[in-house]
């Protein structure tokens, strides 16, 4: 599956889960998964870091 | 069996390890994505709850403000949640949990709150430079800045007067806690992480790149640290202070060695201190919900 930011290749590890993030190793996007059916996987953008993200 | 809830908006590797805790303990882990939740004021745990029900549920937001109406929406429905929003609102907002260390007798550093930058200027006229100023609400150690002269403080005066956000108006003014260096020039906090106030496990923070912020986030080092028995009392009395459930204190340490806590944190990450702790910590932190649920 590539990026659709950049089209580069984006390597997604078979035990990741709905809602894991994953991030594009040349361009830096980060993508949700938003669904996965064996290997048939759904992303969508993640959300971007807010101002009251943390501990 | 008990049915625990995760409650997350980002699925980090700490989600994942209690979930899988959760799972060895022999419970039944229900994942929540707080982000596709919906209710209403008919709502029953059933209509959020993910399998129509839980026994207790652990909070893990990412975003504060969303993991605070998470929680309030869940304890509406007379849902155990951990950790409870009081000790959650408290934590969040630095200024409360400030007040609330102060209030315990916990030591904390010297800090002066101002409500306008009029008197924020007033603060550092009184007080003298250097002082830090931290958000109220915020984290990963974002906007903390050693205000060392009027032009840093006339500097950040007009970036809050841009952004002009409600907590711009708000003024966290905070002593600089004066530490030893290590040869690399870097400085170092502690992190205790605390389950039903009980100390589980210390880690030194090392600074990076021989800045004066150790958060793991801007790219500090964990370090393992044998706990001694201040920093556990002192972990224990700013658990107390908050409320308790499961937190992450921060402390400094003093040139004299004399330790403050800085900060007490709701939703703590672990990632990085169980590489450097001898104890499983989402264990610790899994056990804790469970006998919370059957009380």
């Amino acid at each position: 599956m590539n990026c659709p930011e950049c089209d580069a290749g984006l390597a997604i590890p078979d035990d990741a889960e709905v809602a894991e993030i994953v991030s594009c190793p040349d361009c830096g996007a980060d993508y949700e998964i938003a669904g996965r059916d064996g290997s048939d996987v759904k992303l969508k953008q993640a959300e971007t870091v807010g101002e009251d993200w943390g501990e | 069996m008990t049915r625990l809830c995760i409650a997350f908006d980002r699925l980090r590797a700490e989600e994942k390890m209690l979930k899988s805790e959760a799972e060895s303990l022999g419970c039944q882990a229900l994942m929540l994505d707080a982000k596709t939740a919906v209710s209403s004021t008919d709502s029953a745990p059933g209509d959020v709850i993910p399998g129509g029900r839980c026994d207790v549920v652990l909070e893990r937001c990412v975003s504060y403000f969303r993991g605070l109406h998470m929680t309030s929406l869940l304890e509406s429905l007379d849902v155990r949640v951990i950790n409870a929003y009081a000790v959650a609102a408290a934590c969040g907002n630095k200024m409360m949990m400030t007040l609330r260390l102060r209030r315990a007798g916990v030591p904390t550093p010297k800090t002066h709150f101002a409500l306008s930058a009029e008197a924020a200027e007033s603060v550092m006229k009184g007080a003298g430079y250097p002082l830090v100023i931290k958000p109220v609400v915020g984290s990963w150690g974002r906007g903390v800045v050693p205000i060392r002269g009027p032009d840093t403080l006339a500097a950040i005066l007009e970036a809050r007067s841009v952004t002009d956000g409600p907590f711009d108006r708000i003024f966290y003014l905070q002593e600089v806690i004066r530490r030893s260096e290590d040869a690399e020039g870097r400085t170092r906090d502690i992190r205790v992480i605390t389950v039903g106030g009980e100390p589980v496990s210390a880690m030194y923070r090392m600074s990076a790149g021989g800045g004066f912020r150790a958060n793991l986030a801007l790219g500090g080092d964990p370090v393992a640290c044998k706990m001694t028995p201040e920093m556990a009392e002192l972990a224990s009395a700013a658990s107390d202070a908050v409320g308790g459930g499961i937190l992450g204190v921060d402390m400094m340490e003093r040139e004299d060695g004399r330790l403050v806590v800085h900060e007490v944190n709701n939703t703590v990450e672990f990632k990085g201190i169980s590489k450097v702790s001898e104890r499983n910590i989402p264990e610790a932190m899994v056990q804790f919900a469970v006998d919370a649920a059957r009380k």
